[in-house]
């Protein structure tokens, strides 16, 4: 085999990987969705403000630091502590806990029996104020996030994959980080169907998701769900923000991660799990791929943007409810 | 009773307390919010705390103070024209609009309205023309004197020979990030390096396939155009496929200290151009820390201080103030009009005895601005990250860039934008 067909390969490989992290996002989504019918436009909001608050919270960051300091004169940063990743994960994990009950109780619980589109919007105006409240909190400089995760190029992989292309070829290059990613992805998701399956409150969830009406008749809190389900997309957001926070450091254009995912969900499905995974994986071998052999050597490159939006609109064509969606049937 | 006591007093305090209404007004168009917000929050302090400074130290501009209106673009062309509108009648001198897209919408309302415009180091390159051009200021800098000074900085440390070289330029895939293509394109021509291109998309967290291609071609040197998070993924990435950082090198503008800082000890090396100085050793900034951040008047929380973009919106800040200084010289006035500090600007001569007598020596490079101009010399240096000091270095003087090429591409941009304008030539 040729160099070619090698770095071929590698480029799928690392398709699969990115892929992953677009199903981390996409994940989110979908839980929220299939248990409330909301379009949860706040998710990448949610991401950063979890990863910004990781990071202060790891930091010893006083919250509102510059508001202190502007209102009372003083010169307050940081705690003079620093935590260990976990406790801080754990922290933060309880940070999203509080956002989800607050946001059921001041957003959702007054909007029950709305138009889904009024909850759209107001999940519109959750991102506005997360952002600016994320900001006014833990500041707008760019934070850098070590939680542990090793990044770069994986060497052994490399080194023992090396001989397969002959010279010109260098090996198979994996980002370390992108491979601690997809095993967390995978226990995320074995997590999320076992919690689903075999618990009484993901029992009690999966009614909620297959019919609102029925779930309240058998006497399943909708609050109580909602708190869940908002809950584990915050975590999930958490994840999300580790991931991508390691590679860019946190800052404010981690919200546009959500970008990322709207074509998985449209290929995926908007109410399947492992339409979020096979989705992510799809796009994100997809825009590799298609860059690789196509977008640099005669599009001039920078195709994987619009790529994964044309590629969705393909299987939306054949599959309007996305690989795994729903189909929604409706009565005249 | 006691409550009406309160209320007049209070209200007689915000009377006697409100400002006189200042001469000198020069409108700063930030971006403290958005995902550019790391990057323009520095440059804004910066500007902010010198014109500070001035008022404090000084008492203002030959007598008269400055005061700065603040209005937040987000680093959006709508809104940032949106900010000149809402400023401009405000008797606005000069316009810094941070931002090349905000620029390309000034240009005719500036022109129309007589208010000059300063783009330092950004905007649309070709208004270096004057003769064309004749609001708009790029000087000391442009983007393709950045362009030039990345090759001339290799042709330097090659022995003067970069034939055969194979050169990658990851690009922002947007206006700003094409601008040194041409000019790159003409110079590989000229010293027969290999240029290949590799355009980012927006916002430019997602880098793989770029430097996927990058460790597989394994070109000699790496130039960046990036702005955003585009600049920290890719020093990460590089880092990640151990590309050599020493052989990379980016815009001023994708060379502060949030774009390496959090890629940590792995960035160590990395370049990248620059037309002013780097750290606090100036004697202006025990002035800054007397007069503006000891007295608790600095515009941030003062922790930026002597960072790249501080020192950036320090210099376009003192920039302004000395064009202020030589148009109330030239008018005998104290009060100038936006079309008195145009002309001012159009006949700045900046030298190192004056840079010096203002606490800069040896900042930025000397220019001088004429009437055909507007960009003055281009000199342009090369800056060095130490992760360790975690310290920008400048590891070249302010040198000259190629004319011969960087002149043909402006004439030829700017005369098209003259017929298409129908704009007559005024130097003559």
């Amino acid at each position: 085999m040729s160099a070619g067909f090698y770095y071929g390969t590698e480029v799928f490989l690392n398709g699969l990987m990115t892929g992953v992290l677009y199903s981390l996002v996409a994940l989110g989504f979908v839980l929220i969705f299939k248990s409330s019918g909301i379009f949860n436009y706040a998710q990448g909001v949610m991401a950063l403000f979890a990863a910004l608050t990781l990071v202060g919270l790891q930091d010893g960051q006083v919250p509102f630091a510059h508001l202190i300091n502007s209102i009372f004169g003083t010169q307050v940063h940081h705690f003079g502590w620093h935590l260990p990743a976990l406790l801080a994960i754990l922290l933060t994990a309880g940070v999203m806990v509080i956002l989800a009950i607050v946001v059921e109780r001041y957003i959702l619980r007054h909007l029950v029996n709305q138009p889904d589109i009024i909850l759209f919007m107001a999940t519109i105006g959750l991102a506005y104020f997360m952002e600016g409240f994320g900001d006014l909190m833990w500041g707008s400089e760019i934070k850098k996030l070590d939680v542990g995760i090793p990044q770069g190029g994986n060497l052994w992989i490399e080194e023992n994959t090396a001989f397969l292309g002959g010279d010109d070829f260098y090996g198979f290059y994996l980002d370390s980080l992108d491979i601690v990613a997809a095993v967390f992805a995978g226990l995320l998701v074995l997590s999320l169907v076992l919690f689903s399956q075999y618990t009484k409150t993901g029992r009690a969830l999966r009614a909620v998701a297959d019919d609102h009406q029925a779930a309240l008749s058998v006497g399943i809190s909708l609050r109580f769900i909602w708190v869940v389900v908002w809950s584990i997309a915050g975590f999930i957001a958490l994840v999300a923000g580790i991931m991508w926070g390691s590679k860019s450091g946190v800052q404010f254009s981690l919200s546009l991660i959500a970008l990322k995912a709207l074509p998985v969900l449209m290929l995926g499905g908007f109410t399947s799990i492992p339409g979020a995974i096979v989705g992510g994986l799809i796009i994100g071998v997809g825009e590799k791929m298609f860059e690789f052999l196509i977008g640099a050597p005669f599009l001039g490159g920078a195709t994987e943007n619009w790529f994964a939006y044309m590629l969705a609109l393909v299987f939306l064509v054949f599959r309007p409810q996305g690989l795994f969606g729903d189909k929604i049937i409706e009565r005249v | 009773m006691k409550f009406t006591k309160l209320a007049a007093a209070a209200v007689a305090a915000v009377i006697t307390a409100a400002p006189v209404m200042a001469d000198l007004v020069v409108p700063s168009l930030s971006y403290r919010t958005g995902p550019y917000a790391a990057g323009g929050i520095p440059f804004a302090d910066g500007y902010a705390d010198y014109l500070t400074l001035i008022n404090e130290r000084d008492g203002g501009v030959g007598g008269e103070k400055i005061t700065m209106p603040e209005c937040e673009t987000g680093y959006n062309t709508e809104k940032g024209v949106e900010c000149y509108e809402a400023t401009k009648g405000e008797g606005a001198l000069v316009y810094e609009p941070l931002s090349t897209g905000i620029t390309y919408q000034l240009i005719p309302k500036a022109t129309a309205d007589d208010i000059p415009v300063h783009t330092l180091g950004y905007g649309r390159t070709s208004a270096k023309n004057g003769d064309v051009f004749s609001h708009v200021f790029n000087y000391p800098a442009n983007y393709w004197d950045g362009a030039s000074g990345m090759i001339n900085y290799l042709l330097e440390t090659n022995n003067n020979d970069i034939n055969g070289k194979t050169i990658a330029l990851v690009y922002h895939n947007s206006a700003f990030g094409k601008e040194p293509i041409r000019t790159l394109e003409e110079l590989g021509k000229k010293h027969g390096f290999k240029l290949t291109l590799l355009p980012v998309d927006h916002p430019g967290q997602e880098q793989k396939s770029q430097w996927l291609q990058i460790r597989r071609e394994k070109p000699d040197y790496v130039l960046m155009w990036g702005w955003g998070v585009m600049n920290q993924v890719a020093v990460q990435e590089a880092a990640n496929v151990r590309f050599p950082m020493e052989n990379f090198i980016g815009i001023w503008w994708s060379g502060a200290d949030h774009d390496v800082l959090p890629a940590g000890a792995a960035a160590d090396g990395y370049k990248a151009v620059t037309f002013h100085g780097v750290g606090s050793d100036f004697p202006v900034y025990d002035d800054i820390q007397k007069y503006v951040v000891d007295a608790g008047k600095a515009a941030g929380s003062g922790d930026t201080v002597g960072s790249v973009l501080y020192n950036r919106g320090l210099y376009a800040a003192m920039l302004a103030v000395e064009a202020i200084k030589d148009a109330q010289a030239a008018t005998g006035k104290s009060d100038i009009t936006a079309g008195d500090l145009r002309d001012a600007m159009e006949g700045l001569e900046i030298t190192e005895a004056r840079m010096e007598s203002l606490g800069l020596g040896g900042f930025g490079p000397e220019f001088k601005v004429t009437c055909e101009n507007h960009g003055g010399d281009g000199l342009v240096g090369v800056a060095q990250w130490d992760a360790t000091a975690k310290t920008w270095s400048l590891i070249s003087d302010f040198k000259p860039t190629d004319g011969e090429v960087i002149d043909a591409l402006i004439k030829e941009d700017s005369e098209a934008y003259a017929k298409e304008n129908n704009i007559e030539s005024r130097c003559n």
